[in-house]
């Protein structure tokens, strides 16, 4: 298994590496789901954390960091309309409300 | 390209699917709420994904430097995690149904599983290209001219992994 992907892709190592990132992350998460403390601000800490492992997956695993800047913008505009549908869509329902 | 229009398009599928749920899953007078949610088991399941994902890219890197026999067994045993993942899935919604938890129980219910199936579904249609990229491998079809075609489905199954990161974020931890 040792060796490197393509020129343009990251190297094995690099792959292991993410991984080991996620899986921190990730018992992070888990963690903040289950102390106390943190219940007042689980929801930005989640959301900055989900968002975190998402982007590194993307950037990554599917190698977005290195490829075409075209395939960023046919990913990353359907992304972010998809994210101010559900916003907006919440915001209309009242689950999310303006301060 | 065509590839990354249609993971584009998926975005606002599961958009669509994620809005709904949290518009309705506190909405529902009757029958179970989201405390129904086991998180050991939905963490063990994330932990699942994640690793498969890890062995695609070193499937993907295999093939792009022609070590046939590794191409195949991380192929294999990225298909082998989706089953799992499936198989923790199927698990989690029998438990669910015993508990009274169906997909016309209550409002959470139907977009739960609504939300949650159509995630699934896209599991088992990666885990069936896995394993007929698998079938192609062992004839000894993946050598590296033909790495785009793993990319392809790597490309789909980290898709997959992304979007239960989501989920397990919005939906499981922040019930």
């Amino acid at each position: 298994m040792e060796g490197q992907g393509s020129g343009t892709h990251p190297t094995v190592g690099t792959y292991v590496r993410v991984f080991g990132i996620l899986v921190i992350v990730t018992i992070i998460e888990v963690g903040v789901f289950y102390v106390p403390t943190f219940q007042r601000v689980i929801v930005p800490i989640l959301l900055t954390l989900s968002a975190f492992k998402f982007v590194l997956v993307v950037m990554f695993y599917m190698h977005l960091k290195t490829d075409s800047r075209f395939f960023t913008f046919l990913f990353g505009v359907p992304l972010l309309l998809a994210v101010a549908v559900i916003g907006a869509l919440m915001l209309l329902f009242g689950v999310l409300k303006i301060a | 390209m065509a590839f990354w229009a249609f993971i584009g398009s998926e975005c606002l599928l599961f958009g669509s699917l994620i809005s709904t749920y949290l518009i309705y899953k506190g909405r529902s007078t009757e029958g179970p709420t989201p405390e129904i949610l086991n998180i050991p088991l939905t963490s063990f399941s994330t932990f699942d994904l994640l690793m498969s994902s890890l062995m695609m890219v070193l499937a993907l890197a295999a093939v792009q430097r022609g070590d046939r026999k590794w191409a195949n067994i991380w192929l294999f045993a990225t298909a082998f995690m989706g089953m799992i993942f499936l198989g923790l899935q199927a698990y989690e919604f029998t438990s669910f149904v015993h508990e009274g938890l169906t997909l016309q129980a209550n409002l959470f219910g139907a977009t739960f599983f609504v939300l949650t199936g159509t995630h699934g579904a896209h599991v088992t249609v990666g885990v069936i290209w896995l394993l007929t990229l698998w079938g192609v491998g062992l004839k000894g079809g993946l050598t590296p001219d033909k790495a785009l075609n793993v990319e392809l489905a790597g490309l789909y199954w980290h898709f997959v992994d992304v979007v239960w990161i989501v989920i397990f974020t919005l939906v499981y931890l922040l019930r």
